[in-house]
């Protein structure tokens, strides 16, 4: 059986470790995030968000989760 | 009044456009900009907090559906995180009309012109429709509106200062020069720099600090309201000619 790896992906300058399983889908689900309020870049790539159900990480990769806050 | 504010050939109500930022809490902010007639508000765009899942959101006080957002690149220094923040805003949903304000100077706030020009081309090129926060420099704001810009945004004073319009000569002649909107953007300190903003053919105001931070932000917010739609009234009502030579208000003849 294949041992499930692990890896290290900075969220929002965070590090976490997850599965190298995790879909970027999975991640906003997990972190419970309203996708229709946000944007996200993986390493500085502007994602796609009808495709975040395809999108895997690889070890290092920089997310970014944005929204709009108040602001002048 | 049938006047519209008219920015990239989409009609506001009301002339005056406020900043979100600097309130004690949402509820503050939303009412604040309720009473204040604002069809637009200006937002930033900032990571979300993920280890607070239940910190409010903007979008649960004010509905986008209902007031414009105009997403803001506030904090960024150069033309490159401009750049990065008005992609990613624009994917949050689909906004096009935004405003860029690249930074020179972190006293001053000034903004460093040679990135904002930079931005500006590049950000029309992509469809944006672009609202440029610069200085009150009529040769940059020809160029701006050369390179695409949709409203011209000229500073009254530093962000946040409250000094009132530092340079009205120069805003008069941006005012002569272009058709696009001109919209004074910071530095607004009363309602009365509002109205007088207003007098000089400005076509909106930007207001955050001022109301933000007032004693009373929701009595101000209105003080604001009714001071863009006086100096409004007053622009194109026409005002009389300055004179030395005092002039009577009563008729001569018929005097006892």
């Amino acid at each position: 059986m294949k041992k499930i790896k692990k890896i290290k992906i900075r969220v929002n300058g965070k590090i976490k470790t997850i599965i190298d399983k995790l879909t970027l889908a999975e991640l906003i689900k997990d972190l419970k995030i309203p996708l229709n309020k946000v944007a996200i870049e993986l390493n500085k790539e502007i994602v796609n968000k009808k495709k975040i159900n395809k999108i895997r990480f690889r070890n290092n990769d920089i997310i970014e989760i944005v929204h709009f806050i108040g602001g002048g | 009044m049938r006047d519209k504010l008219i920015v990239a050939n989409k009609k506001f109500k009301s002339r005056l456009i406020v900043g979100t930022g600097k309130y004690k809490n949402m509820s503050e902010c939303a009412k604040a900009i309720k009473l204040s007639g604002a069809n637009i508000v200006t937002v930033a765009v900032r990571r979300v907090n993920i280890s607070d899942k239940n910190k409010p959101l903007l979008m649960d006080y004010i509905d986008p559906k209902k007031i414009t957002y105009l997403p803001n690149t506030a904090g960024c220094f150069t033309s490159e995180d401009a750049l990065r923040t008005l992609r990613l805003a624009r994917e949050i949903g689909g906004w096009k009309l935004v405003k860029l304000e690249v930074l020179g100077d972190k006293k001053n706030l000034f903004p460093d012109m040679i990135e904002t020009l930079k931005s500006t081309e590049v950000l029309s090129k992509e469809g944006f429709k672009v609202m440029v926060y610069c200085n009150d420099d009529p040769l940059m704001a020809k160029r701006l509106e050369n390179v695409g810009a949709s409203a011209i945004m000229p500073l009254a004073a530093p962000i946040g200062s409250g000094l009132g319009i530092l340079n009205k000569v120069n805003i008069q002649i941006i005012r002569k020069q272009t058709k696009l909107p001109l919209i004074i953007d910071a530095g607004i300190g009363q309602a009365s720099d509002a109205t007088i903003a207003m007098e000089l053919g400005c076509d909106g105001v930007l207001i955050n600090t001022a109301i933000a931070k007032a004693k009373k932000p929701f009595e101000m917010a209105q003080a604001f309201k009714n001071a863009v739609i006086a100096g409004r009234q007053s622009y194109l009502s026409g005002r009389i000619q300055k004179t030395i030579i005092g002039s009577p208000s009563s008729p001569i003849i018929g005097t006892i």
